[in-house]
């Protein structure tokens, strides 16, 4: 069964952290100041990230 | 999740704005949501601030997740392009190097105080109930009035966007938003 994992447009990530305020799992978070990044292992495609997202640069991915 | 200190922060903006309507003065202290950004971006290599710290973020949230007054929609593409957002952040840094000018002005006797504030660096408000003349030097008067507009104005802007898209959508083209990003991007490139 496929599972689902958040991935981020890095590129267009402004590094609010909202998502990092939204994730239940502590799955995201602002690297370095520059932009999300999502912890594989931690996330289980809840999809909390991509709806507090104010950019809309997070993306729930199907991964086999 | 469980409750942390930092939660609460909205509160700060509120407090912020109620004490400038009574006493102008009180503006001085949105320097610190000016200075910690910086020094957080330029010494720690990151944006806690914004992350953890920002009230106005905190606020925004709140009214629009917890009291459900925002939009649902992510800000249009545009509003996040490193165009726009740097865009604006010349335009942020330009009014306030005016307000700094009209300050300077003031300090060198070739301008009197304007004890009125200045919404969106277009429409006068006045606000002289919340000043009296001699308590401090005029130019220290005169910068309280300048950077308390731009702290309204700028929280304004962040509650229209807030009803329009989605909680947090001032963040998208923030200026320290920008900066601070701006800033951990050219430090860690040397990582």
């Amino acid at each position: 069964m496929a599972k689902r994992k958040a991935s981020v447009d890095a590129g267009r990530c402004v590094a609010c952290g909202e998502c990092m305020n939204e994730c239940p799992r502590s799955a995201i978070r602002v690297k370095k100041g520059i932009a999300a990044v999502v912890d594989t292992e931690l996330c289980v495609g809840c999809a909390l990230c991509a709806g507090s997202c104010p950019v809309g640069c997070i993306e729930i991915m199907e991964v086999v | 999740m469980k409750k942390k200190w930092t939660d609460y922060l909205w509160i700060w903006p509120i407090v912020y704005f109620s004490l400038g309507f009574f006493n102008i003065l009180f503006a001085w202290l949105g320097m610190i949501d000016f200075i910690l950004p910086l020094l957080l971006a330029i010494f720690g290599g990151n944006k806690a601030f914004c992350n953890q710290y920002c009230g106005r973020g905190k606020l925004f949230r709140f009214l629009g997740k917890k009291l459900k007054f925002s939009g649902k929609r992510p800000a249009p593409g545009w509003m996040s392009s490193k165009y726009f957002r740097y865009g604006f952040l010349a335009f942020f840094m330009t009014m306030f190097g005016t307000m700094l000018y009209q300050t300077y002005l003031v300090a060198a006797g070739a301008q009197g105080l304007r004890q009125a504030l200045k919404l969106f660096w277009t429409f006068r408000v006045p606000w002289n109930w919340a000043y009296t003349a001699g308590w401090v030097p005029d130019w220290v008067a005169q910068f309280s009035f300048g950077f308390y507009s731009m702290m309204l104005t700028s929280t304004l802007i962040g509650l229209i966007v807030m009803k329009l898209y989605r909680p947090r959508s001032w963040c998208t083209f923030c200026p320290m938003g920008t900066m601070t990003q701006g800033i951990c991007r050219l430090r860690n490139s040397k990582d």
